[in-house]
């Protein structure tokens, strides 16, 4: 199981790569919240990927561990509120520059 | 804007109470179970952003008058005030206390400090998510 | 357990959440923001203080009074509170900076909040002792920084931003994949807890690749070769205050995050490890110098400036050896005063020349003198002419490197000489250009007396730095116990987890 989401990992990784890589603004910022969610699943895959119950002392012999969840849930709050700022930025960069085209926002220039 | 949507209307005037009745659920069984203060505040926030999309954003702006940013600074507030409290009775800053009260009608319940810092979070969560959503969502010009 | 390390966390996040309620008021905005940050200031000496009185003991706070290696820690040895002492300093020299320059547009939309939630990230990354807290409180510093970087939005900021934004999630997504990845070898993420089971497990190849991701992550954070390369755009946007504040600071917590995980953590495979920080070090010195040559633009050299500086800071670590750690820590504190003095002068020469490029500037010494003379101080404080602070930390690091003695050594020995000429060359063109020769037919902008009001928190600044020099005995032997302190790592192990 470990080894397959590791491979899902892996793909998602890619596809992020991908987009982050290419033109357009709305694409880099879905790469970006691609790459977050393999991020979190890899955390939570790291965390062993075991079957046991929720983890209160007595109340079983075998427990899951409660730390990866907690790392994700921050996580995914902090990766939320990242990915609503960079969206807004992004539109406004579309807005002003009245393109979407990374290609024509490049250069050093300060005009 | 679309134009007015009856059926949409209707029933999130109906589905909007019933979708803020369980955010505060939610926010009340984050101790033990699953929800919290994060969660509850989304699903709050969906169900204004449910109001703003079915009635307009000029009327609800008309309708409620919440300072967005004054929100979140209260919610933050709350939640560092929960943590500076127990620095007040010396133990480290975040120590939670949990405490069983006996309520008229509702009997034996427990309450901890961890809610208060929940209902800050909530309270930010809320304030965030409608904040960046009207934000973009009033500037088509 | 002692809550006073929480202040330099707290105090600022309270200040910040204060000032969202006086948003449109800026006079109140003013007054709380210096109340706040003067207490700031008072606290975070105070702490260094008390680090420094405590010296083999290092304070500890258990956040949530949850036991050491599974909640929360806030740890403060002497190399973390002497960092946030100082982010205290620059702190409200940059405040007073900013009243001055910022404008009242920027103050009405949130400038004030935000500079202090950066202020509480940089401190909090200063003072955890726990390696996802460490991620929480860069994003926190990040997330201020993104909004402190594109506040006022022109042109150019948005779309140098949004560039600075996509490079550091990626970043961020890095250490989350370090932060799994080593938490699926070891089973924790405390440092001192990270610290001893690596020394049990041996670090091995695995523990190598994910010591080399983290110090990918800091690099990009810290701007290193050859991850510097969002620097000097993202960096030519902002007001001057802002570009100050993260060229003292933010950097700096990269570089102290490097401190951090290579003196305590991954120590055990120094040949590979911390032979590619040297290598790292000695790159990013040359090529930020060599963009600084490059250009022509002041605010553009500055920032290259800040890449070749990196790169000395960087080297003490990989030569390993007490007196160049210390004259890297004692680096670190001369390259925070004298950044924030270096761009606020910056900062004041536009304003008063009315552009930032060298060619369209000359003579600016005949009418304001002042400047001038502010500017070339810093300038030689900055390229290490004795007996300003620059020169000591250049000294202490070549003789670290004569005293390790391999042909790295040497040659990195010789790259810092290099280089620190070349800086002097650079930072001579700026003052022949702007402030030497002839004056030009463009009229200044603001007048000598007008341009007084925003040198005023630089003249402190300055003032520190020569101190720093002129008592560089007392300063170098309290860097030295730091490098004393953060070469055994037990005493930061022994104190985290005794949990005392």
């Amino acid at each position: 199981m470990e080894i397959l989401m590791v491979l899902l990992v892996g793909l998602i990784f890619t596809v992020a790569t991908y987009l982050v890589l290419t033109k357009s603004l709305l694409r880099v910022v879905l790469g970006l919240v691609l790459f977050s969610h393999g991020a979190h699943t890899l955390i939570l895959t790291m965390g062993g990927l075991g079957t046991g119950d929720a983890p209160i002392l007595g109340a079983s012999e075998t427990y899951t561990d409660p730390l990866p969840q907690a790392l994700i849930l921050t996580a995914i709050v902090i990766s939320f509120g990242v990915t609503a700022f960079l969206l807004v930025m992004a539109y406004r960069t579309y807005k002003v520059h009245k393109t979407d085209d990374l290609d024509q926002l490049r250069g050093s220039s300060d005009e | 804007m679309m134009k007015n949507s009856l059926s949409l209307q209707t029933i999130s005037r109906i589905a909007v109470f019933i979708i803020l009745l369980f955010s505060v659920y939610f926010l009340f069984a984050g101790h033990n179970n699953p929800g919290g203060g994060f969660i509850g505040g989304l699903m709050a926030a969906s169900a204004l952003v449910l109001l703003y999309l079915s009635f307009g954003t000029k009327k609800i702006n008309k309708v409620i008058r919440i300072n967005f940013p004054y929100l979140i600074a209260t919610g933050l507030l709350i939640a560092m005030a929960t943590g500076v409290i127990s620095v007040i009775f010396g133990y480290p800053f975040l120590t939670q206390f949990y405490e069983y009260f006996h309520f008229p009608l509702l009997g034996k319940a427990g309450l901890a400090t961890a809610l208060l810092f929940d209902a800050g979070v909530f309270l930010v969560v809320i304030g965030v998510t409608i904040l960046v959503i009207l934000t973009i969502a009033e500037d088509d010009d | 357990m002692n809550n006073l390390l929480l202040l330099p966390v707290v105090i600022p996040m309270f200040i910040g959440v204060i000032l969202i309620f006086f948003v449109k008021n800026i006079r109140v905005q003013r007054a709380i923001s210096v109340i706040g940050s003067l207490a700031l200031l008072i606290a975070s000496v105070y702490l260094a203080f008390a680090a420094y009185e405590s010296n083999s003991q290092v304070l500890t706070l258990e956040l949530g009074n949850w036991q050491a290696p599974f909640g929360i820690v806030l740890v403060g040895d002497m190399l973390a509170t002497l960092l946030v002492a100082l982010a205290g300093i620059v702190g409200l020299f940059s405040l007073l900076f900013a009243f001055q320059s910022i404008g009242e547009e920027r103050e009405k939309s949130y400038f004030y909040s935000f500079f202090f939630f950066l202020l509480t990230g940089v401190n909090g990354a200063f003072l955890t002792g726990d390696l996802f807290n460490l991620f929480v409180f860069f994003e926190v510093m990040l997330i201020s920084s993104y909004v402190l970087i594109v506040h006022g939005g022109t042109k150019f900021q948005l779309r140098e931003s949004f560039k600075y934004m996509v490079i550091n999630m990626v970043a961020s997504i890095f250490f989350l994949v370090g932060v799994a990845y080593i938490y699926a070898v070891t089973g924790t993420l405390n440092m001192a807890d990270l610290a001893e089971k690596v020394g049990v497990i041996g670090q091995d190849g695995m523990l190598n690749v994910i010591a080399i991701i983290f110090l990918i992550v800091f690099a990009m954070k810290g701007a290193f070769f050859p991850l510097y390369f969002w620097l000097p755009n993202a960096y030519a946007g902002p007001p001057a205050v802002v570009t100050a504040l993260f060229a003292a600071l933010l950097t700096k917590v990269g570089i102290y995050s490097i401190f951090r995980s290579f003196t305590l953590i991954f120590i055990h495979d120094r040949e590979f490890t911390h032979t590619i920080i040297l290598i790292l070090a000695g790159l990013t010195m040359i090529f930020g110098v060599l963009g600084a040559l490059s250009q022509f633009n002041i605010n553009r050299i500055l920032n290259f400036q800040i890449i070749s500086q990196v790169g000395f800071m960087a080297l003490g670590i990989g030569l390993y050896s007490p007196l160049a750690i210390a004259a890297s820590v004692y680096y670190i504190v001369h390259d925070i005063i004298i950044k924030a003095a270096l761009f606020f002068t910056a900062g004041a020469t536009e304003k008063v020349a009315g552009t930032s490029d060298l060619k369209k500037m000359s003579g600016l010494l005949k009418t304001h003198p002042w400047l001038g003379w502010l500017f070339f101080i810093t300038a030689m404080s900055f390229v290490g002419i004795p007996p300003l602070s620059g020169f000591f930390g250049k000294f202490g690091l070549v003789l670290g490197g004569i005293e390790v003695g391999t042909t790295l050594a040497y040659i990195l020995v010789a790259v810092v000489l290099l280089v620190s000429l070349l800086n002097l060359l650079s930072m001579m063109r700026i003052f022949m250009k702007a402030f030497w020769g002839e004056k030009n037919d463009t009229e200044p902008k603001i007048t000598n007396k007008q341009s007084i009001g925003l040198l005023r928190p630089i003249i402190p600044l300055v003032a520190l730095s020569i101190v720093l020099g002129l008592g560089s005995e007392p300063a170098f032997q309290y860097a030295l116990a730091i490098a004393d302190q953060i070469l055994d790592p037990s005493i930061y192990i022994d104190a985290v987890l005794s949990g005392k």
